[in-house]
């Protein structure tokens, strides 16, 4: 039986709990104190639970960049089949911070996109924490299109710190590369889910979630501006990243109630880094039902659809 | 002409602005002695003479002291070292439009503070409050109907004064009216960026403002009906990784900042200092992401060419 860790700071009422559970477990395992594992394994379960139904956007957070979140191939691999990476932009590189490629899904060839931010040091470094550059982006577009012509539906998995900020990135037109993905995915006549499924940063988010369905993990993240940066600006301190999180209602749950995104796919008690078979089995359900429901509408509907959703985004009132 | 340009999220508080404002203020000689300390001699000097105040402002550029009339004459650039100074957005309509030819619409959208956003610095309902008042705008952006050198177009000029130009839902919704507008009357339309970026006071709906303005835009590239971008100093982040970025002919001022992540944050990754000139216009044009730089007085003319070669 797995060792039950918990690492987050809101969890620590809960770790003596699941020491004990630990030590029965060492003591014997499940042939000489199974009444008593269980019985605290119920226990911890139950008060997880509550935790996690009421997590604060803070707290929410820290779930959404747990280390151990399962990352976009996590995903690729448990809810389709034959994943075929395909790689670079054509013009310039290729990014492995924004990977992209073909794979069956619900019998049906699907082009996936997914920002992929690494596991330990060495493969953070080699993905750049999952940070595209412009070529990371000028890749999507390149794909999207082909998808586009090839009647293939889109399924993007968004979990990125944003766009990385370098001095070259802007000597290739960062901007740019995301300003033409929103365009395009703007107007592409095949149905586009994206989901969040850790943290969406920003325009670097935004560049593979124009679709026709977005969704959020529930202890998901999706920012406008880090809240570390807008703390720095709006509250002259970064420590006070916290406070700018809940201002900016930065988490699934506040984000479900603009009407902003379209669902939330449950996460397993816990979060999904402590179930991550069972939370692929969620989002692989949760995107069957919505790539059925869209492949009904004609490609003008779909992006009539789509333009309207995107339309009605935003509040304001007329004076006088 | 190299610059390298703090940005603030806030109103611009760079020394040409305050004064500038000061200025505007200043109507008495008793109000002259509230003149900040290096504008004192100039305006003294004027009223020792007897002649008529000439207000006076310095250059953040070749530093000079300046007469605000003589700037202003020349279309607020500075005579000396033709830096560009900002303009608020009816002072840019007028500079490019042909006279008496500019309809407004839709002035009266204002922001209806849809998270009820506090902050240590600021409460965002009070903050639209003042800077309705201050700055005489409802919101960051301005939008109409207009002719330049004969020809109509639809119009949108950013203004940086409001809340750093920063874009939420007012700004995203003008923006895609104009777009929208462009595309019925099937007549072009031009684009004045001036933003530090989304509006983080509004969350989420800022960001989405982003695909909302590139969505209209991609209709009117479908329709065939052109779009010119004009990037003014400065123009970053959300603003220029969406429609700023998405002009068939993109135009942009000299020495403007133009950029995504911005100076600050790029040296905070880079871990390193970056050359004079970095995210200028002419950083830009160098490196392939712009059609031209257009120096101010020259502006009115291009685009009258653009349009004739469009029509």
């Amino acid at each position: 039986m797995e060792p039950i860790k918990c690492d987050l700071d809101f969890e620590q009422p809960l770790e003596e709990l699941a020491e004990r559970i630990r030590v029965l477990c060492e003591e014997g395992g499940a042939l000489e104190n199974p009444g008593r594992i269980q019985e605290a394994t119920e226990e911890l379960h139950t008060r997880l639970q509550e935790i996690y139904a009421n997590l604060t956007t803070w707290q929410t957070v820290q779930v959404a960049r747990h280390k151990d979140r399962p990352r976009a191939d996590d995903y690729l691999r448990l809810i389709c089949d034959d994943f075929m990476e395909l790689h670079g932009d054509r013009v310039f590189g290729d990014d492995a911070a924004l990977i992209g490629g073909l794979a069956i899904f619900d019998q049906q060839t699907v082009l996936f996109l997914a920002h992929q931010k690494g596991r330990g040091t060495k493969d953070q470094q080699f993905r750049n924490f999952g940070m595209p550059h412009p070529e990371g982006y000028r890749k999507a577009y390149r794909l999207m299109e082909m998808a586009g012509r090839f009647k293939f539906p889109v399924i993007c998995l968004v979990d990125t710190p944003g766009a990385f900020p370098g001095l070259e990135d802007e000597e290739r037109g960062q901007s740019e590369a995301i300003a033409a993905n929103l365009a395009l995915m703007a107007r592409l006549p095949v149905p586009i889910i994206a989901v969040v499924i850790g943290e969406g940063g920003s325009g670097g988010a935004l560049a593979i979630s124009v679709a026709d369905r977005l969704l959020m993990l529930e202890h998901s993240i999706y920012t406008v501006a880090a809240p570390e940066a807008a703390a720095s600006i709006l509250w002259r301190d970064s420590a006070f990243a916290p406070d700018a999180a809940r201002a900016m209602r930065i988490s699934a749950r506040e984000l479900l109630s603009t009407g902003i995104i379209d669902g939330i796919v449950p996460e397993p008690v816990g979060g999904a880094h402590r179930a991550p078979t069972l939370m692929a089995d969620h989002l692989q359900v949760a995107l069957k039902e919505h790539l059925h429901v869209l492949k009904q509408l004609s490609p003008p509907e779909l992006l009539e659809r789509r333009y309207q959703k995107f339309r009605a985004i935003g509040r304001f009132a007329c004076l006088g | 002409m190299k610059r390298m340009v703090d940005l603030v999220e806030q109103a611009p508080t760079t020394i040409v602005e305050r004064t500038t404002e000061q200025l505007v203020a200043l109507q008495s000689p008793e109000a002259l002695e509230r003149t900040t300390e290096p504008l004192k001699p100039l305006a003294l000097v004027g009223q020792t003479r007897g002649v008529p105040t000439g207000l006076a402002l310095k250059c953040p550029e070749c530093k000079q002291i300046l007469f605000e009339r003589e700037c202003n004459k020349n279309q607020k650039v500075c005579p000396r070292c033709h830096y560009h100074f900002r303009l608020r957005a009816h002072e840019r309509i007028e500079l490019l439009v042909d006279a008496d030819s500019f309809t407004e619409y839709d002035a009266d959208l204002v922001s209806v503070d849809p998270l009820n956003f506090v902050s240590a610095s600021q409460v965002y309902a009070q903050k639209l409050a003042q800077e309705r008042e201050k700055v005489g705008l409802n919101d960051a952006v301005v939008i109409g109907h207009a002719r330049i050198e004969g020809k109509s177009l639809i119009l949108a000029v950013m203004d940086f004064h409001f809340i750093g130009g920063s874009m939420g839902s007012v700004v995203g919704e003008k923006i895609t009216r104009a777009v929208e507008q462009a595309l019925s009357r099937r007549i072009p339309l031009l684009v004045a960026s001036a933003s530090g970026g989304a509006r983080m006071q509004e969350g989420l709906y800022s960001l989405m403002q982003m695909a909302k303005t590139a969505a209209a835009l991609a209709q009117l590239r479908e329709a065939g009906i052109p779009y010119f971008s004009l990037l003014t100093d400065p123009t970053t982040g959300g603003v220029t990784a969406s429609f700023a970025m998405l002009g068939d002919v993109i135009l942009a001022e000299p020495g403007g900042l133009i950029c995504f992540a911005g100076p600050r944050v790029i040296e905070q990754f880079m871990h390193a200092k970056l050359p004079a000139g970095t995210a200028s216009a002419e950083f830009l044009l160098e490196h392939g992401l712009i059609d031209m730089i257009v120096p101010r007085h020259e502006l009115r003319a291009t685009l009258g060419r653009l349009l004739r070669f469009y029509s």
